[in-house]
């Protein structure tokens, strides 16, 4: 008998499954979360998995959430543990009165158990043996058939199951009756042998509205598309290879011309990512829109023509789908760890653009607007996802463009201006911004030509390495970047109901688990004031919330509290007012984590002393 | 040094090509190379040849990488836009200006360093993807700027300027191009301009990736006794394989040779090569026999020159691609942007 009362709640807890990668589950696993969805209830899935192809350890966590909360909770409600190797580990996570359901083909020793928790056994491997005799077959129906199980344990709709199945294999219509017998092989066995449903149970709604379920990556290929990039240069690195993959699924069906079948982009898988950047960068000077996918590693390889690339201001987009490092290192775990080896890439005096997005729907955006701003200020451009956002799929706001939306293209100077006599100096700033007016090649036969160098050259590109004509383009290059300061996304901010003297500043993936943790901080009897930041250079607004509160939270994942330097460094803020909040395991950040971490603060900084007794 | 303007003024009577351009419209800046250097011969062989051809100057896209020979593009087309850009990365630099416009003429300039050390890599890539391009090598064998180390083309056995003997093997990058695919290969040397600048015409009309490998004395580094990229050693030990007579597809084909030493190759663009055979045995369209011709002759010490291969019917990256003839950089939210009824479609299905 379990020791603590069984939890029993409705379209609210966290079903975890631990896998064998390459066992085929993740199809399954996948189902469940979209069957979830179909029933109208918020789920955030994530996939936590190895550096492998086969045979090590993988888990897919879904947190069912009615109230709308998508970050990862931390603590497992439902176990479903078809894992041995990780077995002991899987259960240890349940949460007190959670549940366990594992598969009972060889019998266990009690010890393998806890008290506290419910213990629900399926002898899956026993009955797949028995209804199938291909071993491929009886790996892969087990998968479906701990579903089906699930369908009676939880009260999932096995209508929408159904649905689902029928359309996945649609195109291979034979495996639909073969997947659904397996769904209802456990189904039944579930219903005739267990208590169904359990404590935790799924109850039909309408909270997920048009939301949309996608990846990052996914989200920010589609974004270069609308955003009218036509070059992508790339090589390939977890986890950022699914942005190219995308790129060319989605070229292939909206790019191509329509009388000729010719590709209105140009995609080449580069032999490294010195070349990839080194395309992005040719192609850019010659005024196509161009990007990279790339990660953590990839970003250091591109250094030195990034910073060429700054120096000589060149539009370039790059999306750093950030992981843990470095090369031999986490690959599959997500981290926000590049945004210092990003924001001051290269050598020499350098600053770039960082965008931040939280979600898929601002992947897209922000990809999209990453094309503009690299054109408007002849930069590199980092978009910065990371591998939550970018290999989870994410409920989230649906994509949208405005039909008639304008690129801009920056100042580029045309023929007809040249002919007129307009004064062409590549790096001459007519209009105070910092950005001067740049020339495709092959404009003029005569006028506007010029060579493209670093910096030993003069306002008209005349080469130079005179002291004054390098300080003068440097302190122009300062300029530019204040100029950025306007253009890019602004921090949003969002005021606790009451005054307070904390606030948190948090960016990124981390959104949706900080937005739930002012829950959990708020019914501690804190008041909290947010700003999310989207964007680096940053507003100024960000230097006057720091100053408006005595304490601010700086919440992120990495070691080294590298937004609080960032901030520190760009805004000359006394770092002892801002307190890190960092989470750096490889595994997305928590609400339950940041709530204690800023509540446990909080309670310590108000801890009023005590009357000293003489 | 490079920013004093030359003298514009010219005699009025210097001959003009088709487009009304003289020899003094394909120039650049003074250089700033050491007197005598062997680049700047090349420098004058490609204006020669963009003169002669009547290109437009500005439909030329001068991209290189770092080194003496880098400097170079600054030396030749002024009204061309140039791009000296990273160590060895002038390959992909140029293959990405290419995809964002398949329409203007690139010249990738770049040195035995910079192609055979630093940037072997890219050089191998460029070649096995088939950029339309012209790709000189202005090979010295030597680090001219930083004074005079070896690179990775010098020969085995030869002697420094201070005396010292290279032991590492040396990197053909003629062999490896041949390897690689590149669909036009050639050799030459800088101080024969009577064989590279119809080298350099016949690579620029052909529509694929060309390569070509100048020996360019270093008079600084490299033109001691001991060396094999002087000049005396090349002079002594050059094995021509052809003289090449270019001829653009608008003039009329004069075959004025002896029967039996001509052959006439015509290009995708209806340019036609008069080669002159010296090697009878050579078949400049055998992939396979020009590698072991080339490595034959090598290993008697005899530097062969000469268009050593030519695919008649060569690709380019952009046909592998099958991108859309109008360039890319000039395509507009039109036809990028798909619009809000596709994404609505894409919303539905993300449901």
């Amino acid at each position: 008998m379990p020791t603590a009362s069984p939890i029993s709640r409705v379209n609210d807890f966290v079903v975890r499954f631990a896998n064998v990668n390459g066992s085929g589950s993740a199809s399954a696993n996948e189902l469940f979360a979209r069957a979830i969805l179909r029933m109208g209830i918020p789920a955030a899935p994530r996939n936590i998995f190895p550096s492998n192809i086969q045979g090590l350890p993988t888990w897919y966590e879904v947190r069912i959430s009615e109230a709308g909360h998508l970050g990862a909770r931390g603590g497992t409600d439902l176990m479903v543990a078809m894992n041995p190797q990780t077995f002991d580990k899987d259960i240890a996570g349940i949460e007190p009165g959670g549940y366990l359901l594992y598969d009972s083909t060889r019998p266990l020793p009690a010890s393998k158990f806890r008290e506290d928790i419910t213990v629900i056994g399926v002898p899956l491997t026993a009955i797949c043996n028995r209804e199938y005799t291909d071993a491929r077959q009886r790996q892969l129906f087990k998968n479906i058939m701990y579903l089906g199980v699930l369908t009676a344990l939880i009260d999932m709709d096995i209508k929408v199951v159904e649905q689902l199945i029928t359309e996945q294999y649609k195109g291979k219509d034979k495996l639909i009756a073969p997947n659904l017998k397996a769904l209802h092989i456990g189904r039944d066995h579930a219903t005739l042998n267990l208590d169904c449903p359990i404590g935790l149970k799924l109850k039909t709604t309408d909270k997920v509205g048009d939301r949309i379920f996608i990846e990052g990556n996914a989200a920010a290929a589609l974004g270069a598309v609308y955003g009218g990039a036509s070059v992508c240069a790339w090589y390939p690195i977890t986890p950022s290879s699914s942005v190219a993959d995308a790129f060319t699924r989605y070229c292939a069906k909206l790019r191509v011309d329509p009388e000729t079948k010719e590709a209105r982009y140009a995609i080449v898988q580069a032999e490294d990512e010195l070349a990839s950047i080194g395309m992005v960068i040719g192609a850019g000077w010659n005024g196509a829109r161009a990007f990279t996918a790339t990660s953590g590693p990839g970003i250091s390889l591109m250094q030195e023509f990034i910073g060429l690339a700054y120096f000589a201001e060149i539009p370039a987009v790059l999306i750093n789908v950030q992981r843990a490092g470095p090369s031999t290192g986490m690959p599959t775990r997500t981290q926000q760890c590049d945004l210092i080896s990003c924001a001051y890439a290269s050598h020499g005096d350098t600053k770039h653009v960082l965008l931040l997005p939280q979600d898929p729907t601002e992947a897209f955006d922000f990809s999209a607007l990453s094309f503009d701003l690299a054109d408007r200020l002849q930069t590199p451009i980092f978009v910065m996802l990371d591998l939550d956002i970018g290999m989870n799929h994410h409920l989230c706001r649906p994509f949208q463009w405005e039909d008639g939306r304008v690129y801009d293209r920056g100042k580029v100077m045309t023929a007809e201006e040249l002919e007129a006599g307009k004064d062409f100096g590549r790096y001459l700033d007519v209009d105070g911004d910092g950005i001067a007016y740049r020339t495709y090649p092959g404009t003029h036969p005569t006028k506007g030509s010029y060579f493209t160098r670093g910096t030993s050259r003069d306002r008209y590109a005349r080469y130079t390495e005179d002291g004054a004509a390098y300080v003068d383009n440097m302190q122009r290059l300062i300029r530019k970047f204040d100029t950025a300061k306007d253009l890019v996304p602004r921090p949003l901010i969002a005021n606790a109901d009451k005054p307070t003297k904390y606030g948190v500043i948090y960016f990124g993936s981390t959104a949706p688990a900080m937005e739930e943790a002012i829950d959990l901080i708020e019914a501690r009897g804190h008041a909290v004031d947010r700003m999310r930041i989207r964007a680096f250079p940053f507003h100024s607004s960000v230097n006057s919330f720091v100053a408006d509160h005595d304490f601010v939270y700086v919440v992120e994942q990495n070691r080294d509290a590298q937004m609080r330097s960032l901030i520190v460094n760009e805004c000359g803020i006394d770092p002892v007012r801002l307190v890190p909040i960092l989470h750096y395991d490889g595994t997305p950040i928590t609400a339950r984590f940041i709530a204690k971490s800023i509540g446990d603060h909080i309670d310590q900084m108000s801890v009023k002393p005590a009357k000293v007794s003489s | 040094m490079t920013y004093l303007a030359k003298p514009k003024f010219h005699h009025p009577n210097l001959p003009k090509n088709s487009l009304g351009y003289t020899h003094r419209d394909y120039e650049g800046s003074v250089s700033t190379l050491c007197a005598g250097c062997g680049h700047d011969s090349i420098t004058a062989s490609i204006i020669q040849a963009c003169f002669e051809l009547a290109i437009e100057p500005h439909r030329v896209a001068k991209i290189s990488g770092i080194g003496c020979s880098s400097k170079t593009p600054t030396y030749f087309l002024g009204n061309s836009h140039g791009f000296n850009s990273v160590h060895g990365r002038m390959p992909s630099v140029l293959t990405g200006a290419n995809l964002a416009n398949r329409d203007l003429i690139y010249l990738g300039v770049s040195g035995d360093g910079d192609s055979a050390s630093i940037g072997l890599g890219q050089f191998a890539h460029c070649l096995r993807r088939a950029v339309n391009m012209v790709y000189i090598v202005e090979n010295n064998g030597v680090y001219g700027l930083t004074k005079g180390q070896f690179s990775a083309t010098a020969d085995r056995g030869s002697k420094s300027k201070r005396g010292v003997t290279n032991t590492d093997n040396s990197i053909d990058l003629v062999a490896m191009a041949l390897q690689l695919g590149a669909s036009f290969v050639a050799r030459s040397f800088s101080g024969d301009k009577q064989q590279l600048v119809p080298v350099i015409k016949a690579a620029i009309a052909h529509r694929g990736a060309a390569f070509i490998d100048v020996i360019s004395p270093c008079i600084a580094f490299n033109n001691h006794a001991g060396s094999t990229k002087s000049f005396d050693f090349v002079r002594e030990h050059n094995e021509a394989v052809n003289r090449l007579d270019f001829m653009a597809s608008r003039m009329p084909i004069e075959v004025k040779y002896e029967p039996g030493t001509v052959e006439v190759v015509e290009q995708h663009d209806g340019s036609r090569l008069a080669l002159r055979k010296l090697a009878a045995d050579y078949d400049v369209h055998d992939r396979t026999a020009a590698l072991g011709f080339l490595q034959h002759h090598a290993a008697k010490g005899q530097v062969v020159t000469g268009l050593l291969y030519v695919d008649r019917e060569p690709e380019d990256l952009h046909a592998h691609l099958h991108t859309v003839e109008t360039p890319l950089n000039v395509l507009s939210e039109k036809e990028l942007c798909p619009g809000q009824a596709a994404l609505e479609a894409i919303n539905a299905s993300l449901r």
